[in-house]
């Protein structure tokens, strides 16, 4: 079987000339084939040849872009060439999911669940349902923990849904930003640096931020200590995710460089989580006063700032 | 090589030979017959501009109830896919923020969604699970499924009213649980309505991934609708 890049066609003329004089010649499928030869040999069907050819054409082009995997197709003006950024099944994203939460020393994320077709829809989808269940649960917890005091007022906080969604998309979009143009700078100036895509860079991040979602909701219970074990317990799991990915791409780099990449990206990824906890699981602080005529004083600690 | 390339070239030797123009006559009268009256030959086609104003409006608000009763029985039809309109959304869209006003007035920036904010979550909400699920490779239409998810905010809409008038009544535990079951129900409702009508334009590895972000599309005005506290 011919691979792909020997199907180099330049002209339609070219290969119709070349058909027309052998009818014998090999074509790239049996379906066209048969056209083709008969186009040929009756002389007469030259629009047809063109057509048959252009049609091969594209999927010839299809196919090595499949092997190939890494381009889009058309322009970034067209329809497909975003719907190639979600071409993923259930059971692909679920994997993927599955992959993230579950870090093995030696796996690394995007060699062994990217496999070189990265998608948009995990992180993209993953980002907005962290950011209503961040909202969600810290408003419940924050209702809970206020429950016995009779001055509280329920409110719904919506407008954390707003900082949330500006703190965590520029978490996932701009940090991978960041760290794809830095290593693709290092691996121009070093020449042995891995790099990644810039999509799978921010697949990565996106997938690795699956594990707070259920960190979130469980932050509803009011235990401080649970709390801090929970965050802990995500922060290693979606930091080894991504030291295990990055590892290999800065470990030929010089050490210092290496280390300080990998730092950066754990320093970062401690200050969203526990970013996010100070702000949107705040404890209120109550200090009543034990004589029973005076009223009951209040102090409210960390409380929204505005 | 002359024989065969004679025999090759004898499927096409008839067509060279027809002539059309003479063979088959190709006269004949397309009009369509409009009904008895000759005086209507000039206005081939029904034109809307010459019925009573009542009636245009009627019109529309017909096929804008006939959405809501499929919203209200779903079953797998096209009739909502083929007419879409946005009358219908557009409606419910603007009631229930209407109804999601007057909460817990008196420290507005940590209150309920604003008015503007429920139009950005329906409409871009809805816009972005369309996005979504053309990207995956879904053939429904742009505006076809704005159509349906718009429309199938109604059993929430439905569920803000009930949600006022018992709070009108009082706004302790009682309320308070009798709420959460409305929420909850018409939340249920809507999502299933709504992946009736949407479920078969998905190929089958992918209803998972188009049916999550109506869920959580739902789920998030279905906790918009509960946390309303009014103003006391």
């Amino acid at each position: 079987m011919a691979s792909p890049d020997d199907l180099q066609f330049q002209e339609f003329e070219e290969a119709a000339e070349l058909l027309s004089a052998d009818p014998g010649a090999s074509t790239l499928s049996t379906s066209a084939s048969n056209t083709i030869t008969t186009a040929a040999a009756g002389g007469g069907g030259g629009e047809e040849v063109k057509l048959d050819l252009s049609e091969d054409e594209e999927g010839q082009e299809e196919s090595s872009e499949l092997l190939g995997g890494q381009k889009p197709a058309g322009g970034f003006w067209t329809f497909e060439y975003y719907q190639s950024f979600f071409n993923v099944d259930t059971e692909q994203v679920l994997d993927r999911v599955k992959g993230s939460v579950m870090p093995l020393p030696g796996r690394n994320f995007i060699k062994h669940h990217l496999r070189s077709s990265p998608d948009l829809y995990g992180p993209f989808w993953i980002c907005v349902t962290l950011v209503f269940s961040v909202v969600i649960s810290g408003n419940l917890s924050t209702f809970l923990s206020e429950m016995g005091n009779p001055s509280y007022h329920y409110r719904p906080q919506f407008h954390r849904v707003t900082i949330a969604a500006v703190v965590i998309f520029m978490y996932a979009w701009l940090v991978p930003i960041g760290l794809w143009g830095f290593l693709t700078w290092r691996q121009g100036a070093e020449r042995q640096v891995g790099g990644y895509s810039f999509l799978e860079t921010v697949c990565v991040y996106g997938y690795s931020l699956f594990i707070y979602i259920p960190t979130s909701v469980l932050w509803i219970i009011p235990f401080e200590w649970l709390r801090w074990t929970l965050i802990l317990f995500a922060m290693v799991i979606s930091g080894s995710v991504l030291v295990l990915t990055f590892w290999p791409a800065v470990r030929d780099d010089t050490k210092v460089m290496s280390v300080a990449t990998v730092v950066t990206i754990v320093v970062l990824h401690t200050l969203l989580a526990i970013g996010c906890k100070m702000y949107f699981f705040q404890i209120a602080v109550h200090v009543p006063t034990t004589a029973p005529t005076s009223p009951p004083l209040h102090i409210t600690v960390a409380t929204t700032p505005h | 090589m002359a024989a065969a390339a004679d025999e090759a070239s004898r499927p096409f030797a008839g067509l060279s030979d027809v002539s059309i123009s003479e063979d088959i006559p190709v006269e004949g009268d397309i009009s369509v017959p409009v009904g008895p009256s000759t005086r209507r030959r000039n206005d081939d086609e029904f034109s809307t501009l010459d019925e009573p104003v009542r009636e245009t409006i009627l019109r529309d608000l017909r096929a804008v109830g006939k959405k809501f009763i499929h919203v209200l029985y779903p079953k797998r039809s096209s009739a909502l896919l083929r007419d879409w309109d946005l009358w219908g959304p557009l409606l419910l869209c603007v009631t229930l923020a209407l109804l999601l006003q007057g909460g817990a007035a008196d420290s507005d920036y940590q209150g309920g969604p604003q008015f503007a904010e429920v139009f950005v979550i329906v409409w871009f909400g809805s816009i972005i699970i369309t996005l979504n699920s053309k990207l995956l490779g879904g053939t429904i239409s742009f505006f076809q499924s704005l159509c349906v998810l718009g429309y199938c905010i109604m059993p929430l809409t439905a569920a803000m009213a009930v949600c006022r008038i018992v709070l009108v009544a009082g706004s302790g535990t009682v309320s308070f649980a009798v709420r959460l079951v409305v929420v909850t129900a018409s939340f249920g409702w809507s999502t299933f309505a709504s992946t009736a009508f949407l479920a078969d334009s998905q190929p089958a590895n992918r209803k998972a991934l188009v049916v999550y972000p109506v869920f959580l599309f739902y789920f998030v005005i279905g906790w918009m609708v509960l946390t309303f506290s009014p103003s006391q």
